[in-house]
C-alpha cells in the first residue's frame, strides 16, 4: 500500500513520543485500542487547571497510519482548551494525512484516545474535589 | 581489447532494495532464462503441429522439460500434466477427482492451515453440494405441503414435515452426486498434522486426502510419506500441493504414494504462468478435466502448451535437483544466522511453527509488542511479508497462524522472511541490523511494551475492541 507524504514523514519522525506522569492530578490519560485488533493508542494530556492542554505525549502500538495519527493529534491539542479538543474529528485527522479508507479506523481511534484522555482528566479532577480515590488510567480505558 | 578493473576487496557488495520474499516468488534463474530464449525466438512452433520442423522443435522441448520434471519428483513424464499455475493444478486435482469418484463418495479431507487455492476450492464445493441441497428440499417440501415453498422457509418446514425422517428425501440425499464435504483438520502448535486425526476422520466416503508438503507462512513441512502410506492403506486417494517444498527438500511421489502433486515453476526460480500437475499412472488416477478443447495432455487439459514458459519450468526443475544439497544447506545457514543476529540484540521473539521441520529458507517471526505493518515500513528497502492484518484486505491476522494457536496480537507482530538462491550473507547481516534498529524503535514507541516492562499483564487489561 502506499501511503502518503504526510503519514510517512510523521512514521519518520513522530511527534512527542513519551509518557506523562500519569499520577500527576493534572494529566489526563487514555488507552483505546485492544493489541487482538492490531492497534492500541495512548495519549496523555497535560491540563492546566484554567483547563488548557500544555502538553500531549503519545505511545502506539499499530500501523504507519496508527502512529501517525497519534503523532498528528499530539501537535494539534497543544494549546487548545478541553472543550476544542474535544471537538477534533477523525474526518480532519483522515483528511490532513490522506488515509485511505481501509486506515480510517485509525483517526478514529485517534479521536476515541483525545476524548477518553479528557474523561479520565475530568474524572481525576471530579474525585479530587469530592476527596475520593482515582482508579488507575489503565483500569480506566475500560 | 579488454580492461579488467580490480574490484576493492572488503567492500559491501550491497544493492538495495533487498529481496526476502522467495515464498511469494522468485526471481528467473539466468540460466532459465537462457534455455528458453529460442523458444520465444526461432523456435516458436506449436507443440501439437505434428507436420512440420517447427512443431517437431517445440514438442521436443516439451518432453525435455516433462522428463526433467519428473525426475525431480520421481516420477515418469508421462504422469505429468502442464496446466497454468499451481492455483490450476490444485483445482483441477479436487475438482478432477471429485467429479471423477463421486459414485465412490463425496468426502474431502485437508488441514486448516493450506493455501487458499486449496480452502476456496473446497469452500465451492462445500457449497454446490448445500444448494443442491436446498434445492432439494424446497422440492420435496413443496410436494409434501401441497404448494410451492421458499428457501426462507425451509427451516420451519423441516420440522413440520419431519424431514429428517423422510424416506423419499433420504433417498435423494444418499444419491446426491454434486460438490462434497470437506473435513478441515486443525494443526498443532507446531503448524503440523496431527496423523491420528486424520486416521480417524477418514470415512468409506472420503475420496481424497489434500495436504501440502510445506507451508507458504511458515515453512512447516507435513510428513507427508506418512500420510500417504495411511492413505494407501485406507484406499482413499492423496493429493500434495507441492509448491513451497519441492525443489527445496526432497520429495519423491514413490515416497509420499502421492497420487496427485502440485507444482509451480515460479517458486523455484522458473517463469511465471506455468505449472504442473502429476497424475499417477501406477495405480491409475482418473480425473475429471476442468478445461475442454482440444484433448491436450491427454485430455486432462486442453489448450496450446506454452512452450518457452514450460522450457523454462523444466530447466528450473533440473537446477534444483542439482543444486538442492548444497543450495538447502547454505539457506539454512543464512536463516540460522538471521535467526542468531535477531535473538542475540532482541528480546521476546518467537519463532512460528517448528524450526525442526521447517524449508531452509523460511523464518517466521513474532516481534512481540511491536505490528507488523509498522515494521514493514521500517525497514522498506528490505520486501518481506507479516500476518498482520493491516497488509491484507480483510481485517484479520494471518488465518494460518491463528490455526498454529497464536494469540491475535501475536499474529499482528509477526515478519515472514523467504530466504532464496540470490541472498548473500552481507544481506542477512544487514537485514538483522535493521530488524533490530527498527524493532527498538518501534518498541520505543510502543504502549504494550512499556506496560510489559512494568510487568503489567496486558491480559488482565480489558481493551477496547473496535
Amino acid at each position: 500500500m502506499a501511503y502518503s507524504e504526510k503519514v510517512i514523514e510523521h512514521y519518520e519522525n513522530p511527534q512527542n513520543v513519551g509518557t506523562l506522569d500519569k499520577n500527576d492530578p493534572n494529566v489526563g490519560t487514555g488507552l483505546v485500542g485492544a493489541p487482538a485488533c492490531g492497534d492500541v493508542m495512548r495519549l496523555q494530556l497535560k491540563i492546566s487547571d484554567d483547563g488548557v492542554i500544555q502538553d500531549a505525549k503519545f505511545k502506539t502500538f499499530g500501523c504507519g497510519s496508527a502512529i501517525a495519527s497519534s503523532s498528528l493529534v499530539t501537535e494539534w491539542v497543544k494549546g487548545k482548551t478541553l472543550e476544542q479538543a474535544h471537538q477534533l474529528s477523525n474526518k480532519e485527522i483522515a483528511k490532513e494525512l490522506a488515509l485511505p479508507p481501509v486506515k480510517i479506523h485509525c483517526s478514529v481511534l485517534a479521536e476515541d484516545a483525545i476524548k477518553a484522555a479528557i474523561e479520565d482528566f475530568k474524572a481525576k479532577r471530579a474525585h479530587r474535589l469530592a476527596g475520593t480515590q482515582p482508579v488507575a488510567p489503565a483500569e480506566a480505558a475500560k | 581489447m579488454l580492461y579488467i578493473i580490480d574490484v576493492p576487496q572488503g567492500l559491501p557488495m550491497l544493492k538495495l532494495p533487498i529481496y526476502l520474499d522467495n515464498h511469494a516468488t522468485t526471481p528467473v534463474d539466468p540460466r532459465v532464462i537462457d534455455a528458453m530464449l529460442p523458444y520465444l525466438k526461432e523456435d516458436f512452433g506449436n507443440a501439437a503441429s505434428r507436420n512440420h520442423v517447427f512443431g517437431w522443435k517445440a514438442e521436443a522441448a516439451v518432453d525435455v522439460a516433462r522428463k526433467q520434471i519428473a525426475d525431480l519428483i520421481g516420477a515418469s513424464d508421462k504422469e505429468i500434466v502442464f496446466t497454468s499455475g499451481a492455483t490450476e493444478s490444485i483445482n483441477l486435482a479436487i475438482k478432477g477427482v471429485v467429479d471423477f469418484y463421486k459414485d465412490k463418495g463425496n468426502h474431502i479431507i485437508t488441514l486448516t492451515t493450506e493455501h487458499k487455492a486449496v480452502l476456496d476450492t473446497c469452500k465451492r464445493l462445500e457449497r454446490m453440494r448445500q444448494e443442491r441441497i436446498d434445492e432439494l428440499k424446497v422440492q420435496r417440501l413443496s410436494e409434501l405441503a401441497e404448494r410451492d415453498v421458499t428457501v426462507d422457509e425451509l427451516a420451519k418446514l423441516e420440522i413440520t414435515f419431519n424431514l429428517e425422517k423422510d424416506a423419499t428425501y433420504q433417498r435423494w440425499l444418499a444419491a446426491l452426486r454434486t460438490g462434497a464435504r470437506v473435513t478441515y483438520l486443525s494443526v498443532k502448535k507446531d503448524g503440523l498434522i496431527d496423523l491420528e486425526q486424520l486416521k480417524a476422520a477418514i470415512t468409506d466416503q472420503t475420496v481424497l486426502v489434500s495436504v501440502m508438503l510445506a507451508n507458504n507462512e511458515i515453512g512447516v513441512i507435513q510428513p507427508v510419506n506418512e500420510i500417504g502410506k495411511i492413505c494407501r492403506e485406507r484406499g482413499v486417494l492423496f493429493h500434495v500441493d507441492a509448491v513451497q517444498g519441492v525443489g527445496k527438500v526432497p520429495f519423491s511421489v514413490d515416497d509420499a504414494k502421492a497420487d496427485l502433486v502440485s507444482l509451480s515453476s515460479h517458486k523455484i526460480y522458473g517463469p511465471k504462468g506455468v505449472g504442473a500437475l502429476y497424475v499417477r499412472r501406477k495405480p491409475r488416477v482418473r480425473i475429471a478435466p476442468l478445461i475442454d478443447g482440444g484433448g491436450h495432455e491427454r485430455g486432462m487439459r486442453s489448450g496450446t502448451l506454452n512452450v518457452p514458459a514450460i522450457v523454462g519450468f523444466g530447466k528450473a526443475c533440473e537446477l534444483a535437483k542439482q543444486e538442492m544439497p548444497q543450495e538447502s544447506a547454505r539457506l539454512t545457514q543464512l536463516r540460522q544466522r538471521l535467526y542468531d543476529g535477531l535473538k542475540a540484540k532482541l528480546d521476546m521473539i518467537t519463532v512460528n511453527g517448528s524450526l525442526e521441520h521447517r524449508l531452509p529458507g523460511n523464518l517466521n517471526v513474532s516481534f512481540a509488542y511491536v505490528e507488523g505493518e509498522a515494521l514493514m515500513m521500517a525497514i522498506k528497502d528490505v520486501a518481506v511479508s507479516s500476518g498482520s492484518a493491516c497488509t491484507s484486505a480483510s481485517l484479520e491476522p494471518s488465518y494460518v497462524l491463528r490455526a498454529c494457536g497464536v494469540d491475535e496480537d501475536m499474529a499482528h507482530s509477526s515478519i515472514r522472511f523467504g530466504i532464496g538462491r540470490f541472498n548473500t550473507e552481507e544481506e542477512i547481516d544487514y537485514v538483522a541490523d535493521l530488524m533490530v534498529r527498527s524493532v527498538n524503535r518501534l518498541r520505543e514507541m510502543s504502549p504494550l511494551y512499556e506496560m510489559a516492562k512494568e510487568g503489567i499483564d496486558l491480559k488482565s487489561i480489558q481493551w477496547t475492541p473496535h
